[in-house]
């Protein structure tokens, strides 16, 4: 029965995750973080499936298929834009900037 | 209360290794930190009567992403680079935002099931709340009829099937893209 604990725990984790967007330049890690930030969230779910039945377990399923794909994608544009750049850090990545 | 002080300690290390994760300078030991997190969560997981998506956790997180992690920073080869702690705006951003969502969430702290209960009774859902929140014991009770694995496969192939099968459309489209990104030439 341990639902307040639980959702204070993703709270905390989901912040932390947030902060790490916000001060980190390395995309890398700026990855890392997204990956905090979903498991957080999955968290909850599993915290309120307890109660509502197993539907939120299913949904953290689903969360980890979408994180498993985004990680693939991501890591491989980081891979592309490596090699024009010689770097992952997002300062010298601009160019989109107008 | 056994299971009050494996809690906290597994939430303890799961958020001192999440800071580690944002703080640490080189990127294969911030990787490896997240691993830790990713294993207290996982514990976390069994505690909450969720052993299958503990077990998925360890392998599909800790396993396969962070390996696939751990391979790209090998291969850019970032073992070794300068601080890349952003400036003070950044850190003043990050402190608000930090601060404006833990005063936001901090509510969540006195979540009781009783709470929640009353809020599912009071809500103008479409759903029954009396089939919703049975007894406060859903997920125990759906284990104990039909196994760990039953009880979750149970609404995943019936209830959630179809999105069960765009998941896979999905990850085809994942894996070919990666790979046609990730290719020198296109």
């Amino acid at each position: 029965m341990l639902l307040g604990p639980a959702l204070i725990l993703s709270a905390i984790l989901f912040s932390i995750g947030v902060v790490g967007v916000v001060i980190r330049r390395n995309a890398i890690i700026l990855f890392m973080c997204i990956e905090l930030m979903l498991n957080a969230v999955n968290l909850s779910f599993v915290a309120l499936a307890q109660f509502h039945g197993l539907g939120g377990q299913v949904m953290v399923f689903f969360v980890m298929t979408v994180a498993a794909a985004e990680a693939a994608v991501g890591l491989a544009i980081i891979l592309a834009v490596f090699r024009h750049r010689r770097s992952v850090d997002l300062q010298n990545i601009n160019l989109l900037r107008g | 209360m056994m299971t009050q002080i494996v809690f906290s300690v597994m939430a303890a290390s799961a958020v001192v290794c999440a800071l580690a994760c944002i703080l640490q300078r080189n990127p294969v030991a911030a990787a490896m930190w997240l691993v830790g997190t990713m294993f207290s969560l996982a514990g976390i997981y069994v505690l909450l009567n969720a052993q299958f998506i503990g077990a998925i956790q360890i392998l599909v997180y800790a396993g396969a992403i962070m390996v696939l992690f751990l391979f790209v920073i090998m291969l850019l080869n970032l073992g070794h680079n300068a601080s890349d702690l952003r400036r003070w705006p950044a850190l003043g951003l990050a402190a608000g935002v930090s601060t404006a969502l833990l005063t936001t969430l901090a509510g969540l702290r006195f979540y009781t099931p009783a709470r929640l209960a009353a809020e599912v009774a009071g809500a103008s859902t479409s759903q029954d709340p009396a089939r919703v929140l049975t007894g406060g014991t859903a997920a125990q009770s759906a284990m104990d009829s039909l196994g760990v694995v039953g009880a979750i496969a149970d609404p995943l192939f019936r209830t959630y099937l179809v999105p069960f099968e765009i998941t896979s459309v999905l990850l085809l489209t994942a894996a070919v893209g990666a790979v046609v990104i990730a290719k020198r030439r296109i």
